[in-house]
């Protein structure tokens, strides 16, 4: 059936609405602090262990990379704080209008529901960026200051498309965050189910990955075997996002990473081992990666959409 | 000219579950109808397929002419609605909450914030509780700011689910009367309630809707006659106990009931006092009390359902 009038209409004034109170509510204030702090610990480990004036041509990227224990680097934190992040300002989208009893009211003015979806998904994704932006700028700029050096243009595109993957990442959790919000009318439920699968997809998907790859591959007599077991197990480890961003991490932050996958040494002849790809090669390497994360959140929207769709409105 | 709702053989079923079961209802311009009925009646499903926020089983809607369900966006800027309970953000000011909803009826800014205003100046919150945060509302204020909302939306059609519903009689009384303002402005109002002697007073026609199915629809007093056999009930206490087939026997007497000895309950086509009190008298008997009921909505209901058996 052929429906009328914009989809759009009402989608900015929704997101403008949303994205103010995500940045004015107590909530993200906290997540503030907590991200500040976790990328001032991140600098200050990686400044202390990264020598300047050394031959590494890309030592302004080993600032996100380098870890020295008991802090992690920044790039680890980020794999867990961003999905938090995500899932924060999510997970009470859809069931809080419910519970406000502001959602018939809402929707009985001139907007689809669709539109109402993406206007909140789009004030999510914004916070999101503004956050992820300002924290990619503190530790860049902090680097800035104490290592001296300036970053070399490739440097720059490189750190850009990690900051875009990131934010990628980071959409993809809320949009598993407010397909809960969808499913769950307390916020809470939709929050621990988020947090649930967060916590599968990061210990658990590994594993679950293998043992799949073991039971489905023939069994691993020959070196066929071996690397169809090995490459099923790797292709059923992307399904997870957190799989694919830490993939997108490692080709745009290390140069000089050449394949994510097995490499036979016969592949290997006459390489020149640790030399750097250039930028474009990299981006290559990634992009399978970054169109999945794109996708991932294309297919999560819908979902929540469809499902929001089917709801009835009445509390 | 062409009916502001019009529904025709409206169905809507959840499942085996039959909401809303082959509803004609029709709203002229300007008038204010009552949908009355119990709990669960399928009231609210029907409100939603007239708003097009749930789509009809089968069947036909037309609101100011037009689908709801093909073209909600027009209908949706032509209707106002006020749901039952109406919540708003709490954390905003009653002002912020208005004009949101005035940004997304593409209301101008400018022009929204007089209508927010006078607005609020008709509904009788006053200039200090418009910069409140809603939070701190009691239930009568929110309902009040969900009347401003629709003052600030000037719409064709008003559609109020409950809206008295938790509000003391005062609150409720005075709530009717703006509801019944809005009629002075030429809105076209459809009132859905459980509450029908407090709405029989503001509509001009009501409906009588149980089981998803609407058994009556005219005018109060007409349905009264329809009902009741007559439209007057006569209260009667007399020291005589063998009253009843005597007043049984007067004219226009319809039906004559008693309860306690001595207490007569009488229903009627016309005002029987006169002939009643010269019959009491007439016999020799003392007429302790007499008092005429005005026909109510609850009587209309409660014999109603009284001789039709329930469905379930």
């Amino acid at each position: 059936m052929h429906r009328e009038g914009s989809p759009w209409q009402g989608v900015w004034t929704v997101m403008a609405k949303e994205t103010a109170d995500h940045l004015t509510g107590a909530r993200m204030t906290i997540l503030e602090v907590l991200m500040f702090l976790a990328s001032a610990g991140a600098i200050y480990a990686a400044l202390s262990s990264v020598k300047s004036g050394g031959q590494d041509p890309f030592v302004f990227l080993t600032l996100f990379t380098t870890a020295k224990a008991p802090i992690p680097s920044f790039v680890g934190f980020l794999g867990f704080l961003t999905p938090l992040v995500a899932i924060a300002l999510g997970f009470d989208a859809v069931n809080g209008e419910f519970n406000r009893r502001t959602l018939s009211r809402i929707l009985a003015q001139p907007i689809y529901r669709d539109g109402l979806l993406l206007g909140k998904y789009l004030a999510g994704l914004v916070t999101l960026s503004i956050v992820m932006t300002a924290i990619w700028l503190l530790v860049a700029g902090l680097g800035l200051m104490f290592l001296g050096v300036p970053p070399s243009g490739e440097e720059v595109a490189r750190a850009v498309v990690f900051l875009a993957a990131t934010i990628g990442y980071g959409g993809v959790w809320l949009g598993i965050a407010m397909v809960f919000s969808v499913v769950f009318r307390q916020p809470a439920t939709a929050a621990l189910a988020s947090i649930a699968t967060w916590l599968f997809f990061t210990l658990f998907w590994g594993i679950v990955a293998s043992l799949v790859a073991q039971a489905l591959s023939p069994s691993p007599g020959s070196l066929q075997g071996v690397l169809a077991q090995a490459g099923m197990e790797q292709n059923l480890s992307r399904i997870s996002p957190n799989t694919l961003w830490s993939e997108v991490v490692v080709g745009m932050l290390h140069p000089a990473v050449r394949s994510l996958g097995l490499v036979l040494p016969v592949q290997l002849y006459r390489a020149v081992l640790g030399s750097p790809l250039p930028f474009s090669e990299s981006l290559a390497l990634i992009w399978p990666q970054l169109t999945g994360l794109v996708a991932g959140v294309i297919l999560l929207f819908t979902l929540a959409y469809v499902l929001f769709q089917r709801q009835e409105v009445r509390a | 000219m062409d009916p502001v709702i019009e529904t025709h053989k409206l169905t809507k079923r959840y499942g085996p579950k039959t909401a809303v079961d082959g509803l004609d209802l029709t709203l002229e311009k300007g008038e204010v109808f009552g949908l009355l009925g119990p709990n669960g009646s399928g009231k609210t499903t029907t409100i939603l397929m007239i708003l097009g926020l749930t789509e009809p089983t089968s069947g036909k809607v037309r609101v100011l002419g037009v689908d709801p369900a093909r073209r909600p966006l027009q209908v949706k800027t032509r209707v106002g609605y006020l749901p039952d309970q109406v919540g708003f953000y709490d954390d905003m000011t009653a002002r912020e909450n208005l004009s949101y909803t005035a940004r997304l009826n593409r209301i101008p800014s400018a022009e929204a914030a007089d209508r927010i205003i006078s607005a609020m100046h008709r509904i009788g919150l006053s200039d200090e509780v418009v910069d409140q945060q809603v939070g701190t509302f009691s239930h009568g204020m929110r309902q009040r700011l969900g009347l401003a909302e629709l003052l600030v939306k000037e719409p064709e059609v008003v559609i109020l689910d409950e809206p008295t519903l938790g509000l003391d009689p005062e609150a409720a009384h005075q709530f009717l009367r703006l509801i019944r303002g809005l009629k002075d402005d030429g809105i076209t109002i459809l009132l859905a309630s459980h509450l029908l002697h407090q709405v029989q007073a503001v509509c001009d026609r009501v409906g009588l809707f149980r089981n998803g199915k609407m058994f009556l629809e005219g005018p109060v007093r007409d349905l009264a006659h329809e009902i009741l056999g007559g439209g007057f009930v006569i209260h009667l206490e007399s020291d005589d106990l063998q009253l009843a087939p005597q007043l049984e026997g007067l004219e226009h007497a319809v039906r004559v009931t008693s309860e306690h000895a001595g207490h007569y309950r009488m229903e009627a086509r016309a005002d029987l006092r006169q002939q009643v009190a010269r019959l009491v008298l007439d016999r020799g008997s003392k007429l302790l009390s007499m008092h005429l009921d005005e026909p109510s909505l609850d009587e209309v209901y409660a014999s109603y359902f009284e001789e039709v058996p329930d469905a379930s």
